[in-house]
């Protein structure tokens, strides 16, 4: 039991948590006919089986009904601001097979040329509203309101203590569906994990439908002729997006320390924080000279590696490795996509150079609040 | 003999039923099923006919019309809050235990706060399935731009309604939430950039002048911050977000109804 505990944490550290989903993300959701040939040889194709449902499902339950015997962990999944998150957790893996298992029906129906279950044939296939739509609108909205109505006379509403603003809890954390935001200040200054990066996922969310200029799949679920962009978008929406607000809310405790979901919340755990920034590596720890006094002669470095990755790198990949998608896209969507998968890739490789050089900023100018 | 007329029956063809619902009696006829919902202003937000894979749950997982519906329910045990509830530092503490306490029925709250979590999830996932079936396509591009309007106002409807029962989790949370401003490029008072908004000495953007300021009504969360969040989240939010909802439907009609293989 506790063996089986202690394996969980120590799976569950954000380290390994998130390398862990990061190799096996693709392969799951292939973005190009290479990861797609090794999914099939993996047989990640059989997730989106019925089979796989019930067991994925069955394993669930069945971790959250060993781990409400833990005190840890009921104690953090049980917060009642928390539960919806657990509820979250098993909509989204439902959900996500649901469309799955969808598109790959329909991609096999078009592989053999039938027509995709959508499919209907314009004026005649039509049924009426009433009685066809408003009877299923009235069943959800019957099941909708019970649900709600059995969930709130069974959980009630949180009240903490009155407001005392001079008493701060620890941690304090936002709503859990700011957390994801509230986890990449771990990693960002709030110019950025607050400000600059949502103002990014509203923008890039809205860009979407402009960027994305394959007709194909409109309309009907289906996966092989539109890999690339559900795969980016899997990637955002549930790594980037759920598994940060997951951590987040579920990982991690008092100083936002990491804390695995059998462990206990210790305020007194101290993690060392020996952070450094480039400009620290390349004065004092290379060359030994001391930080130079001059800020724009300090962090040239750590601009010119920032500039170097928004200016350069995109026409040079547009010169090479994405020629293709260049081509298909034409200047401005290109330039405006590669814009937002770099500046989304950069929470990543923050999140690397961290755990592997403990490096705090690429260009630290605070002196202007200006940290990257 | 005249034939025997079931009891609902003789309700549905009487002068009052038909007042209300034209074309009278249980609509059987195509032609009736069809007129229930051209006559109705609710029911004419649909088409009358539709594909048949629309009215399918496994299609559109009906995420966008519950995250209608729980709208609908948020406001309306929203007003029922706002009865009891009085948005000051004195009050709003001790009128959140009242109306569980002393109101008859007072799951209220509950289904308020409940809801609210509800209608993020299901917006999300309506959001996910809108993905999924490639619907943001054209001619719905900019429709989807709208919902993403509404995924940004739902958040903001949680998050100004999370302060109100001033609680320790309401005022640090949006303490989090709140510090984040000061950090705004420009125009927060610890943002980069927000040093060079300034003539010789006299800075322009200060923790009395920055969009944290505007935002929570001052330099510490307070008084001013509980009446602004109280006006926003139930007047301000709720009634831009009606405005979009109301294009957002009106779109889904002029772009072609419920999306379909091309
Ligand atoms: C308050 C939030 C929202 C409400 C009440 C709402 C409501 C609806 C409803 C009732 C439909 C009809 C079909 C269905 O139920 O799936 C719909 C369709 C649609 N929604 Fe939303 N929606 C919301 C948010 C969003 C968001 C966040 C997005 C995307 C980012 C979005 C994009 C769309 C699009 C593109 C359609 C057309 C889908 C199709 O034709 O298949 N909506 N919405």
């Amino acid at each position: 039991m506790d063996g089986f505990k202690h394996l969980v944490d120590t799976l569950s550290r954000p380290t390994i948590l998130v390398t862990f989903t990061f190799l096996i993300f693709f392969f799951i959701f292939p973005p190009s006919d290479w990861f797609e040939k090794w999914h099939r040889r993996l047989k990640f194709d059989g997730l989106w089986s019925k089979k796989s449902l019930w067991i994925i499902t069955a394993i669930l339950v069945g971790f959250f009904v060993f781990g409400l015997g833990d005190s840890d962990f009921r104690s953090i999944m049980l917060k009642p601001d928390n539960v919806p998150i657990t509820g979250l957790i098993f909509l989204l893996f439902f959900f996500t097979w649901i469309a799955m298992s969808q598109a790959y029906k329909n991609d096999a129906l078009q592989e053999a040329g039938l027509p995709v279950d959508e499919q209907y044939d314009a004026p005649n296939d039509k049924v009426l509203v009433w009685p066809d739509l408003v009877y299923v609108e009235l069943i959800s909205i019957v099941l909708c309101s019970a649900f709600m109505l059995i969930w709130s006379i069974g959980l009630p509403a949180p009240l903490e203590e009155p407001a005392n603003p001079s008493e701060s809890p620890n941690p304090a954390k936002a709503p859990w569906y700011f957390l994801g935001l509230q986890e990449m200040l771990v990693y960002f200054d709030p110019w950025m994990a607050g400000v600059v990066l949502p103002s990014l996922i509203i923008l890039g969310l809205m860009a979407i439908p402009y960027l994305d200029n394959n007709s194909e799949g409109s309309g009907y679920y289906s996966y092989k002729n539109r890999k690339l962009s559900i795969s980016i978008f899997m990637f955002g929406w549930l790594i980037l997006w759920n598994l940060l607000i997951v951590i987040g809310t579920a990982l991690r405790g008092p100083n936002w320390n990491f804390f695995g979901p059998f462990e206990y919340w210790d305020s007194h755990k101290v993690e060392a924080l020996t952070n450094v920034n480039l400009s620290e590596f390349i004065y004092v720890k290379w060359m030994s000279t001391g930080l130079p006094t001059s800020i724009l002669f300090r962090e040239i470095w750590g601009i010119l590696i920032v500039l170097g990755y928004f200016l350069v790198l995109p026409p040079l990949l547009a010169k090479t490795k994405l020629k293709g998608m260049y081509e298909r896209l034409g200047a401005a969507r290109y330039s405006l996509f590669i814009v937002l998968i770099l500046a989304a890739l950069t929470l990543p490789i923050k999140m690397y150079l961290r755990w592997m050089f403990n490096l705090k900023y690429i260009i630290a100018i605070p002196e202007y609040f200006f940290n990257f | 003999m005249a034939e025997k007329k079931s009891l609902l029956k003789r309700l549905a063809e009487g002068q009052v039923w038909t007042s209300i619902f034209r074309g009278g009696g249980v609509p059987k006829s195509r032609r009736q099923r069809m007129m229930v919902v051209l006559n109705s202003v609710f029911l004419h937000l649909h088409p009358v006919r539709l594909p048949k894979h629309a009215v399918k749950l496994k299609y559109t997982w009906c995420m966008g019309g519950l995250s209608f519906f729980l709208f609908l329910i948020l406001t309306i045990s929203g007003i029922l809050l706002m009865f009891y509830y009085r948005p000051t530092i004195e009050y709003a503490y001790t009128d959140i235990i009242d109306l569980t306490e002393q109101v008859p029925f007072g799951i209220m709250r509950e289904i308020h706060r409940w809801g609210a979590h509800a209608m993020v999830i299901t917006v999300w996932l309506h959001m996910f399935r809108v993905f999924m079936t490639g619907s943001y396509k054209p001619p719905r591009e900019f429709n989807w731009a709208i919902g993403v309007v509404l995924l940004l106002l739902t958040l903001l409807l949680s998050f100004t309604g999370y302060l109100l029962p001033w609680d320790q989790l309401a005022i640090w949370a949006i303490t989090v939430g709140s510090n984040m401003a000061r950090a705004t490029p420009f125009l927060g008072s610890e943002g980069p950039g927000a040093a060079m908004l300034a003539i010789g000495d006299i800075n322009f953007v200060t923790v009395a002048s920055d969009v944290r300021f505007a935002l929570i009504g001052g330099r510490f969360l307070g008084e001013a911050t509980l009446l602004r969040f109280y006006v926003l989240h139930c007047i301000g939010l709720p009634f831009v977000i009606m405005i979009f909802m109301a294009v957002h439907f009106w779109r889904i009609r002029k772009d072609g109804g419920i999306s379909t293989p091309v």
